[in-house]
């Protein structure tokens, strides 16, 4: 049997487990792992410039892939600035393993030099987690971790491990175990089929059916599924902030996003409707507005999900089904098949009359400012039109975000790249270095604000280490535009701390300091044209600024307290 | 309502920091805990009193099954059980008082397992209301000092929480 050292031995076991990649920053507690790295050409090392943005590469590739990301970071500082993007993983479900050097065994819990409780620090915002005791642990302990992290309900996994456990002096016998058992940890393979046939028959019931879907449909792989299923109901459907790309958002029956930022008529279909569909989404409180029993009031809620506790936790089910959702998916598409009901053709007709009322709203629609002045909505139409729907987007969090989300179409899963559960500012840049990455030939946009952008820039120098061509859209409006949003509608139009437009720096000249391009974009009549040009120098990253309307606000907006229907609509509109 | 949950839970360093670490995590209470190795090495037995309404408590046993951890579990307040809790507590007790709290002792069933002149130590056992009626029985200026366990509790009947 082969004799590796534990640094060998953990390196050589993320080759066995397929992985290609993996983002780090070293440090003392790691360096028997870096030795080790250098010392091999099976896995490549991405040094980022700061231990949050490696997690949130990983996550970007993770969330483009499929694949879980792998993160390697040393004890202490190295391993709390991770703990960012571990919670960011963690609310979204996102599949990651997290590597994190340790002091030496015998110094664990004496206060050593970069000691950090980092099982402790990491507990409640990882799915699980390891501290190797010995080298000999580590090949079960990567193999349990992959598995626990990808598998079910995906999520961060975190492994600490020791610096004596990676003593190059210390040789084990390596093997990486083909498969693990867990006696404590087990999927459900496929969903009650009782249960599923309860919710075809209640669908096929219904008067105004609406199907409701989230970031579990993408994690679980079951868009085609999901496609299939409502385009043989002619139901209409919205995806949740996670879920956008689950179903091709340019196709008719789909009602746009809903929740705080949702469209009009998603939201006023979600509330008038009879039956509820919800697969692999959450209900949450961006999504069901804060008050639940105002929360589709006349709905029989059927809902599909991985996770038994997502199920009736802020929502209940009337029909729970627990299982994997391309499996419950495909099941409930062949007992419909089977099923010698039918869909209520008359009330589904009507129903679709009334949406189209809703949609005559054009809740969307933005006019032109007056003097050239760009409005947000409009960089996004223009970025949706030039890449022809097809980039891959990675946003960070805010008013941009929003807008993205709004008016970039999505017909393709895996291309939205965004923080919605925590809502991290700083995810954007990082994570598109991690699809970018994944696939170098892509076009990887990262939709950004000034203010998201200042919390990660300096991976401009990670870019450049790799040559990496990631396009920037920056909506500048010299300002936490989300943050002076809820200031103008509920502070009085005080802007308590979210403005800066003194301090803000030159990000062409920031982005040419790194070797990278900047644009500057500042009249609505030169904005195609200028992007179109900047997302033409295909080798180089562009930095974009695009300097925006400071006064738009983010429409549709959920009125607090209230039920799905009541929404702001404009500075002057409210339904 | 109270909850008794038991809980299998692999013995391994940190296991039960993800359980108590999860209670607090999510806002559930709680008002007992007590855990021990089991015959078999390689699992500890956790048991826990809380209190909610269905939907809560149905999300404890959700939230805890989800930790790799946990084993397997069971709400023993959902069926017929068995639940104890031991005490040992010292009492101020000089003269004729000694031999009332003796007598209050055997009522109780409890035993009286060290003594000085001036203080009796008693052990007793029972359900957690026996033993908050013993304390109240001796009057708060005869406590000394309570020591309780916690909660420990096992279905009745043929039904087992096992592997």
């Amino acid at each position: 049997m082969e004799q590796l050292s534990g640094g060998e031995a953990l390196i050589r076991a993320l080759h066995d487990e397929g992985v290609e990649l993996l983002f780090g920053y070293p440090g003392g507690a790691v360096l028997h792992i870096y030795d080790a790295l250098f010392q091999q050409d099976k896995v490549e090392h991405i040094l980022v410039r700061h231990e949050q943005a490696a997690t949130h590469a990983a996550d970007g590739y993770a969330r483009a892939t499929g694949k879980p990301g792998v993160v390697l970071v040393t004890s202490g500082p190295g391993a709390t600035n991770a703990i960012t993007g571990i919670a960011t993983a963690y609310m979204d479900s996102i599949p990651m393993v997290v590597i994190s050097g340790q002091v030496e065994s015998r110094m664990i819990g004496s206060d050593a030099f970069q000691e950090t409780d980092m099982v402790g620090v990491s507990r409640p915002i990882v799915k699980h987690s390891f501290m190797v005791q010995s080298a000999a642990d580590i090949p079960a302990v990567v193999k349990k971790a992959f598995h626990i992290a990808s598998t079910g309900r995906p999520g961060p996994v975190v492994i600490d491990v020791p610096k004596d456990a990676t003593d190059p002096k210390l040789k084990i016998d390596y093997e990486y175990p083909q498969d693990i058992k867990l006696r404590s940890y087990q999927v459900p393979s496929k969903g009650h089929s009782g249960q599923i046939k309860k919710a075809v028959e209640v669908l096929l019931g219904a008067k105004r059916p609406m199907i409701y879907t989230g970031g579990g449909v993408i994690q679980g792989e079951g868009c085609e599924e999901l496609t299939q299923l409502t385009r043989t109901l002619g139901y209409p459907i919205t995806n949740t902030l996670m879920g956008l790309g689950a179903y091709p958002s340019t196709d008719k029956q789909f009602l746009g996003m809903l929740g705080m930022h949702g469209t009009y008529e998603a939201n006023m279909a979600m509330h008038h409707c009879d039956v509820l569909l919800a697969v692999g989404a959450r209900f949450d409180d961006r999504v069901t507005n804060s008050d639940t029993s105002q929360f589709c009031p006349d709905a029989t809620i059927l809902h599909v999900d991985i996770d038994p506790a997502a199920i009736s936790k802020t929502v209940t089910a009337d029909v729970p089904i627990v299982g994997p959702v391309q499996s419950v998916l495909r099941e409930m598409l062949d007992q419909l098949d089977k099923s010698d009901q039918s869909v209520d053709d008359q009330a589904l007709n009507a129903w679709w009359k009334q949406i189209d009322q809703w949609r005559e709203k054009k809740c969307l629609a933005v006019a032109p400012a007056e003097g050239g002045i760009i409005k947000p909505q409009q960089a996004i139409q223009a970025l949706y039109e030039l890449t022809e729907g097809d980039a891959f987007i990675s946003s960070d969090v805010g008013q941009h975000q929003m807008f993205a989300a709004q008016h970039y179409g999505f017909d393709k899963p895996r291309r939205w790249i965004n923080s919605g559960g925590l809502g991290t500012m700083g995810f954007g840049f990082p994570a598109a270095m991690g699809v970018q990455l994944a696939f170098p030939d892509a076009l990887s946009v990262c939709v950004t604000g000034e203010g998201s952008f200042m919390m990660n820039q300096q991976e401009f120098a990670t870019c450049m280490q790799y040559g990496l061509p990631i396009k920037i859209v920056c909506l500048n409006n010299e300002a936490l535009g989300m943050v002076k949003q809820w200031q103008d509608m509920q502070y009085g139009g005080r802007h308590s701390h979210s403005t800066y437009s003194e301090s803000l720096p030159d990000f062409i000249k920031l982005a040419e300091a790194y070797g990278h391009v900047g644009v500057r974009i500042e009249r609505a009549d030169e904005l195609h044209s200028k992007m179109k040009e900047a997302l033409a120098m295909k080798d180089k990253l562009v930095f974009i600024d695009v300097l925006v309307d400071p006064t738009e606000h983010v429409y549709p907006m959920a009125i607090k307290g209230g039920a799905m229907k009541d929404m702001v609509l404009s500075k002057t509109e409210r339904t | 309502m109270r909850h008794i949950i038991s809980v299998l839970l692999e013995n391994e360093p940190g296991a039960l920091s993800r359980v108590v670490g999860l209670f607090s995590q999510r806002n559930y209470n709680i008002d007992s805990l007590t855990v021990a190795p089991t015959e078999d090495q390689s699992l500890s037995r956790l048991t826990v009193t809380t209190s909610g309404d269905g939907a809560r408590i149905e999300q404890i046993t959700k939230h805890l099954n989800k930790l790799v951890d946990v084993v397997k579990l069971v709400d023993l307040t959902e069926g017929a059980h068995i639940e104890r809790e031991l005490m040992l507590i010292k009492a101020k007790a000089s003269g004729a008082q000694r031999a009332e709290i003796a007598r209050t002792v055997d009522i109780f069933r409890g035993q009286i397992v060290d003594l000085t002149a001036t203080v009796l130590t008693i052990q007793i056992t029972g359900a957690g209301d026996k033993l908050d009626a013993f304390i109240a029985a001796l009057g708060e200026s005869v406590v000394l000092e309570v020591a309780r366990t916690g909660v420990s509790g096992i279905a009745r009947g043929d039904k087992t929480l096992a592997l």
